[in-house]
């Protein structure tokens, strides 16, 4: 276990990039010890943590116990009918699928444009893509009304002689979202890997030492892996980049290629990109406030990254504003008197409460971020990241039900109200979220260990070690598994 | 720290890497399988009826029409099962005394008619009308295999949707003349399972794939003629892969 290095602070001046980046005295030793002690030692994780695991696995229960009810009595059990056949399910697989969105970003696209302060975020925003993708699936898969049928969705070889779900819009979200989820899971899981060889090696139980041991596949810190693992992240962040616009462009399709009035629009699909990131980054935001309070975590989530945190939601939230406002320009100016009386009812009709509710909390609330204290400050930052979370959900819930409520002939126009099935399996997928979460936070690192070294190494200087170690394939040599 | 890992650990990790790989695509393949094989579709398994009635005596060694028992074949989406009167119709006067169709005769005397075992379903949600199929030539051994060759009926073929719609999708490769549906048994009955070769008389290559229950599609000249009966019977293929044509 001789992975302790002499660090000097003063050798040179730090790079501006990468100042403010982690504060306090690093080496490093207490990178990975503070890092590795909260997976290793029980005692790190405090009460908050049971709270929350508490709250969690409640509410996942609930999924549970609103799923069986689905099964055995049908999608009738929710609010949908005619002419409102989209209902909770749709709005919440889209802010779920949304909220991924900016694990995706900063994981992948922050690692090709080389920014250094996704290192400390990137690894809990990955899993919160993960978790959240895995709760958006679960609604239009049960939405189908029989989800023992699913695998139709898949083009299979079957004896059908056809597949059924071919012409469908709902194979895209298939392709999109498999897509998506399994190339997130394999960028998360190869990212772990040299982390779980340190707790590997930092393991003094034998079943964990074990246990990370099959997951770290044999990771020795060579500089042949080392090499090998930049290339499969930067190929795997290659293929996510272009998956954060694509994923959210094919779930606005859905929408956009019916002929429903309020849905029919080109804009769609960097709308809905830019409230994913919105959504994305204020749930970022949520889950960064109290993991680094819980678990002491200022010196690596510094206030820079939640300052640029709440600098990029500030700026989707605007470019989701403008697409507010130029939707409502175009159907004014499209002299379409469908599309007024659309944007009309929207805004004024039964669910008008609703569409100024969520203006309130995705265009006003939002700009408090163009204050500097606002954003360093953590109660701020996490009201705002909630009324936005709130905000993109009314945004959904808005595009999907008013203009369904009205259907082209007024004979069939309707209303749509949730019931409580509606309500328990949202808070279901909202439990299953936090249960999957708090329990990832206890078996793996939430901040990305090795890259926190690193980070060492660029903001602390160089390493005083010996020279042979200085290999330009080896960015921070990582404590080696001792030889037979 | 003593070794974590012995030198087996290796292997066993190559060995979950194969059938990471392996596994799921055998498991797919053997599923696919089962699904294919008579074990699900019961395609050529006999299946013990009432009374051991033989498809190749009556029709063939006999000669009598199908028509006869299946009353309705031509006329009504249901061909219908032949009531107790039809078999007593000749069993009052031949095998009269025969324990084999003691049920039969049984079922006369009490006015209860007889339960025979369906081997050929499809879903509910599929409506296939015999009637139409006849009359576009469409032969009886196209979906129930060898059924005059059958000593105790057996279902012919597994009907997939795959098998429906090879024929919708293509119908010009399977349609034949009206009459062809009947004249097939006459000549086997006269013929016997023999092609016709240099002017000896015998069945047509597509009457001796049918009468062995294999699959039969029209090519060169019988394709012309196929799209020509296509033509003559105003079938439109876009029409009959619409859903609606067998699901409504």
């Amino acid at each position: 276990m001789d992975n302790t290095r002499h660090i000097s602070s003063s050798n040179g001046p730090v790079d501006p990039a990468v100042a403010g980046l982690m504060e306090g005295e690093q080496t490093f030793e207490t990178v990975s010890e503070r890092l590795a002690s909260i997976v290793l030692r029980q005692d790190k994780h405090k009460l908050p943590w049971w709270i929350m695991l508490g709250i969690g696995f409640v509410m996942y229960n609930l999924l549970g116990i609103a799923l069986t009810k689905l099964l055995l009595y049908g999608v009738g059990i929710w609010g949908i009918d005619e002419p409102v056949g989209w209902g909770w399910a749709i709005i919440n697989f889209v802010w779920w699928i949304g909220i991924g969105h900016a694990g995706t970003l900063i994981s992948a696209f922050l690692l090709l444009m080389r920014q250094n302060w996704r290192n400390s975020i990137n690894r809990f925003a990955e899993a919160m893509t993960i978790f959240a993708v895995l709760c958006a699936g679960i609604y239009p898969v049960f939405h189908t009304g029989r989800p023992w049928c699913a695998y139709w969705l898949f083009p299979y070889p079957n004896i059908l002689g056809m597949w059924p779900g071919w012409r469908s819009p709902l194979l895209w979200d298939v392709f999109a979202v498999s897509t998506y989820a399994s190339v997130s899971i394999l960028f998360w899981l190869i990212g772990l890997i040299p982390d779980f060889a340190t707790l590997r090696d930092r393991a003094e139980n034998v079943v964990v030492k074990k246990t990370y041991g099959v997951l770290s596949l044999g990771w020795r810190g060579a500089a042949e892996h080392w090499q090998r693992y930049e290339t499969a992240s930067l190929i795997l962040a290659g293929i996510s980049t272009p998956l954060v616009l694509s994923v959210h462009s094919i779930i606005s399709f859905d929408f956009s290629i019916g002929i429903v009035p309020g849905w029919h629009t080109a804009i769609s699909p960097p709308y809905f990109v830019a409230g994913a990131l919105y959504a994305g980054f204020a749930m970022v935001i949520i889950l960064a406030v109290p993991l680094r309070k819980w678990y002491h975590l200022e010196d690596y989530i510094t206030p820079k990254h939640m300052d640029w945190c709440a600098k990029l939601m500030l700026t989707s939230g605007l470019v989701v504003l403008y697409g507010y406002m130029s939707e409502c320009f175009f159907s004014y100016l499209s002299g379409n008197h469908i599309e007024i009386r659309m944007m009309e009812l929207r805004q004024f009709g039964p669910y008008g409460a609703a569409y100024w509710f969520l203006i309130l909390c995705n265009g006003v609330i939002p700009q408090l971020l163009w204050i500097p204290k606002v954003r360093f400050h953590n109660g701020w930052l996490f009201f705002i990241s909630v009324v936005v979370s709130i905000g993109m959900w009314l945004e959904r819930y808005v595009i999907v039900v008013v203009s369904l409520t009205r259907d082209f002939l007024p004979s069939s126009w309707g209303y749509f109200a949730p019931t409580i099935w509606d309500i328990l399996m949202y808070a279901g997928t909202i439990g299953q979220f936090i249960f999957l979460f708090f329990m990832f936070v206890r078996v793996m690192p939430m901040i990305n260990i090795f890259e926190m070294r690193e980070l060492v190494h660029k903001t602390h200087g160089h390493v005083h070690s010996s020279a042979e170690e200085h290999s330009a394939a080896t960015p921070v040599s990582l404590p080696a598994q001792p030889a037979e | 720290m003593a070794q974590v890992f012995s030198p087996v650990s290796n292997t066993i990790a190559r060995v979950v890497m194969f059938c990471g790989v392996v596994g799921p695509i055998f498991t797919l393949i053997v599923g696919s399988a089962i699904t294919r094989s008579p074990y699900n579709t019961n395609v050529g398994v006999p299946i013990a009826q009432p009374v051991p009635f033989s498809h190749e005596h009556h029709a063939i060694e006999l000669g009598i029409d199908c028509r006869y028992c299946h009353t309705g074949v031509e006329k009504s989406g249901n061909p219908g099962m032949p009531s107790t009167q039809v078999c007593m119709s000749c069993h009052s006067q031949i095998w009269t005394d025969s324990p084999l169709i003691k049920p039969v005769r049984d079922s006369y005397r009490e006015n209860k008619p007889l339960v025979w075992n369906r081997l050929n379903w499809v879903p509910r949600f599929v409506y296939f009308p015999h009637n139409i199929h006849i009359a576009r030539g469409i032969s009886c051994n196209n979906c129930h295999g060898p059924i005059q060759k059958m000593m105790i009926t057996y279902k012919g073929k597994a009907f997939w949707m795959t098998f429906c719609l090879n024929c919708h999708r293509q119908p010009q490769k399977f349609l034949a003349p009206r009459k062809d549906v009947w004249q097939l048994y006459r000549d086997i009955q006269r013929y016997g399972y023999h092609l016709a070769v240099d002017g000896k008389p015998g069945l047509t290559p597509r009457e001796y794939a049918l009468a062995q229950g294999k699959y039969w599609e029209n090519d060169g000249t019988d394709l012309a003629e196929g799209e020509a009966l296509k033509r003559a019977y105003h079938i439109h293929s876009a029409q009959l892969t619409n859903c609606a044509i067998c699901h409504h």
